[in-house]
């Protein structure tokens, strides 16, 4: 892989990313910490002829990107949690109509108003299920400045593989951290680019949600011949509107199954020091940064600890993390919330004694809070 | 010969779910009609609906449809727009639609001048939920939701598009069908935010308790309360209170429409011009 060295912050490397990635629409409302990411793309988006729009509020912010998404476009929404809640009623639209979009949520302090200007991994949970109903989430989390940029550009091609919604997770350490981040080149970026699946048949011939029952719809961009339908209503093959019991019932399912089956193409992990640890920690996000340098300082004590780090947090590495349940005893969960991926772990691996270290006063963790926490353990 | 509505429709949903007697199939028919005489494509034409009565209206068109959530109808048609500017995009919805829920996008939608055509079914009612009070229901009349009688003054819809910064505003009646069909080809050709109220009769969920409980009666009802524009202008204001003027309330072709600015801003961005200042605006505050 070539690189390119950027120096930059994890909100702006999300907007470059975006648009590295074919991204051509943004529509958004300001909120702190995640503005800078409208501000970035406001500018990148003209000069490649796409187009930003600041919308009237979250809702139609993220409305305004799902049109533009129906109509074919590669299309982006960037907020905060309280963004996120009302958003959630056109995320629900975007799962059942299978619209492909990027949402990045760098997430601040809450519950409500919270905590505007600090960091916290509170809404990991509400990724999992923001809207009502059944329907499966892909949730990447960046750990990194550079994986700001790279789990935005792996978001964009997931939402054009599972045509929905894929949320980027940042935080306000993340988006608002300003350094250098080794990246792949534009070329090698724009190489990567999966788009969305079309069908070049006769428009009679064309149904877009008559496909297997593990794969997503083809969704042909608008004004081209294909004159279906989208709703949020139960729909058929064609997206009409339907009650009839089967139809129903296969279509939930395969919202279902069209993740489900195919987590190998979503699941990303980190591992670290992992081959001879006895003690697990288990992070993502920013608090990653402060795990792994108290592995390498515990380490240098002849503490044997290791990391496991998912990088996608729904859905969640269950098999690799049952495996890990089977080899460690010890194991300790960091979150910058009251544990709400410790629930997930505790699920995968099939027991309860799962050590945690939670933070929720808006500050990031040290890696000295850890080194104690290990101590301790 | 008779037109011929077929090759628009899409027949295998028909017939509609809207009741025996409901205005919105005249919408429907004159909203086609205008299409025609427009001479559209219709590869080049998405409707976007909302919830509602109205919502269903986008299905049943054989276009590029989309059924939205409710009262979001117009954000999400600026999406498809602004993604699209050469292509023709019209929203219809429900007066419960777009001036409660939605209020804010409508008025939002005004304000942009983007180039859609927001068509509204004003039948006073929330009519698919059976019978709740709107913001356009009069005062005093009967709903589900204050059977003692409906005590929340009423919106007047064009006046807050004329006030929001929409440069097209018309309203017309189901009663007149031509006129209807006039007004959706006025407004479809017009650039920039075009807020149409169709006035429509729910004898159903609106008539039933308010002594209007048929079709005819609940239309003559809407006669009763519209006046062309032209009559209305001459009325004293006492004999203004109680009528809604019907036609085009408001044009001005001189608006700049929202894509064409942004327009302007993609060339700021590529080099080809200056950045925009006040000095490129005649209303400076």
């Amino acid at each position: 892989m070539s690189t390119r060295e950027i120096i930059s912050s994890g909100n702006e490397l999300s907007a470059i990313a975006a648009v590295d990635a074919g991204c051509r629409f943004f529509g958004g409302y300001p909120i702190t910490p995640s503005s800078e990411v409208m501000h970035t793309i406001s500018d990148l988006l003209p000069e490649v002829g796409g187009a930003c729009i600041q919308m009237e509020d979250e809702i139609a912010g993220i409305a305004a990107a799902i049109g533009a998404g129906m109509s074919g476009v590669r299309t982006m929404t960037a907020t905060s949690g309280p963004g996120i809640s009302l958003k959630a009623e056109n995320l629900g639209l975007a799962q059942m109509a299978e619209v492909p979009l990027v949402v990045v949520n760098v997430m601040r302090g809450g519950p409500s108003t919270g905590l505007p200007t600090r960091v916290s991994q509170g809404d990991v949970a509400q990724a999992k299920n923001p809207s009502h109903g059944d329907y499966k989430s892909i949730t990447v989390c960046a750990g990194t400045l550079a994986e700001c940029y790279t789990e935005t550009v792996r978001a964009f091609n997931l939402a054009d593989r599972f045509m929905q919604p894929v949320f980027v997770l940042l935080d306000e350490t993340l988006g608002h951290m300003h350094g250098k981040a080794m990246l792949p080149t534009v070329e090698e970026v724009a190489a990567g680019i999966v788009p969305r699946k079309s069908f070049g048949g006769s428009a009679e011939e064309y149904h877009p949600y008559g496909v297997a029952q593990d794969e997503a719809a083809v969704l042909n961009p608008m004004f081209q011949g294909y004159r279906y339908h989208f709703t949020g209503l139960h729909h058929d093959k064609n997206g009409f509107p339907t009650e009839e019991i089967e139809t129903c019932r296969k279509l939930i399912d395969r919202l279902f199954r069209k993740v489900d089956e195919h987590t190998d193409e979503i699941e990303l992990n980190e591992e670290y020091m992992l081959e001879d640890a006895e003690i697990l920690l288990i992070g993502y996000g920013s608090a990653a940064l402060a795990i792994k340098e108290a592995v390498n300082v515990l380490r240098a004590e002849g503490i044997k600890v290791g990391m496991f780090r998912p990088i996608t947090l729904w859905p969640s590495p269950e098999k690799r993390m049952h495996d890990l349940g089977q080899k460690f005893d010890k194991v300790l969960t960091v979150e910058l919330n009251m544990g709400q991926y410790l629930e997930e772990v505790q699920r995968c691996m099939g027991r309860l004694d799962i050590e945690k270290l939670i933070k929720v006063n808006g500050r990031p963790f040290s890696p000295a809070d850890i080194i104690q926490k290990v101590k301790e353990l | 010969m008779a037109f011929n509505y077929d090759s628009y429709l899409r027949l295998e949903k028909m017939p509609t779910l809207w009741c025996w007697g409901c205005g919105d199939g005249i919408v429907l028919k004159s909203f086609i009609r205008a299409i025609e005489k427009l001479g559209w494509a219709k590869d080049d034409v998405c409707v976007v609906s909302g919830i509602g009565c109205s919502g269903r209206f986008s299905s049943y068109v054989d276009f590029n449809t989309v059924h939205t959530t409710h009262g979001r109808t117009v954000a999400f048609a600026t999406g498809v727009k602004l993604a699209n500017p050469d292509k023709h995009v019209i929203c219809v919805a429900g007066d419960g639609d777009a001036l409660a829920i939605g209020g804010n996008h409508t008025i939002h939608g005004c304000r942009r001048n983007i180039d859609i055509t927001l068509i509204i079914i004003q039948n006073f009612i929330y009519g698919l939920t059976n019978s709740q009070t709107s913001p356009t229901t009069p005062q005093g009349m009967w709903t589900v939701s204050q059977k003692a009688g409906n005590i929340d003054p009423t919106f007047d819809g064009c006046a807050l598009a004329i006030a929001a910064g929409a440069s097209f505003v018309g309203r017309e009646n189901v009663t007149a069908p031509k006129k209807l069909e006039k007004l959706f080809v006025d407004a479809m050709t017009h650039r920039g935010f075009s807020y149409v109220e169709a006035l429509s009769n729910c004898h159903i969920n609106l008539g039933r308790k308010n002594k209007m409980a048929n079709a005819m009666e609940n239309l003559d009802w809407i006669d009763s309360i519209t006046i062309s524009k032209a009559k209305y202008d001459k009325l004293s204001p006492e004999e203004q209170l109680n009528l809604l003027p019907t036609g085009i309330l408001k044009q001005d072709t001189k608006a700049r429409e929202y894509c064409d600015m942004y327009q302007e801003i993609i060339n700021v961005h590529q080099g080809k011009r200056g950045v925009i200042t006040q000095n490129d605006f005649e209303k400076k505050i």
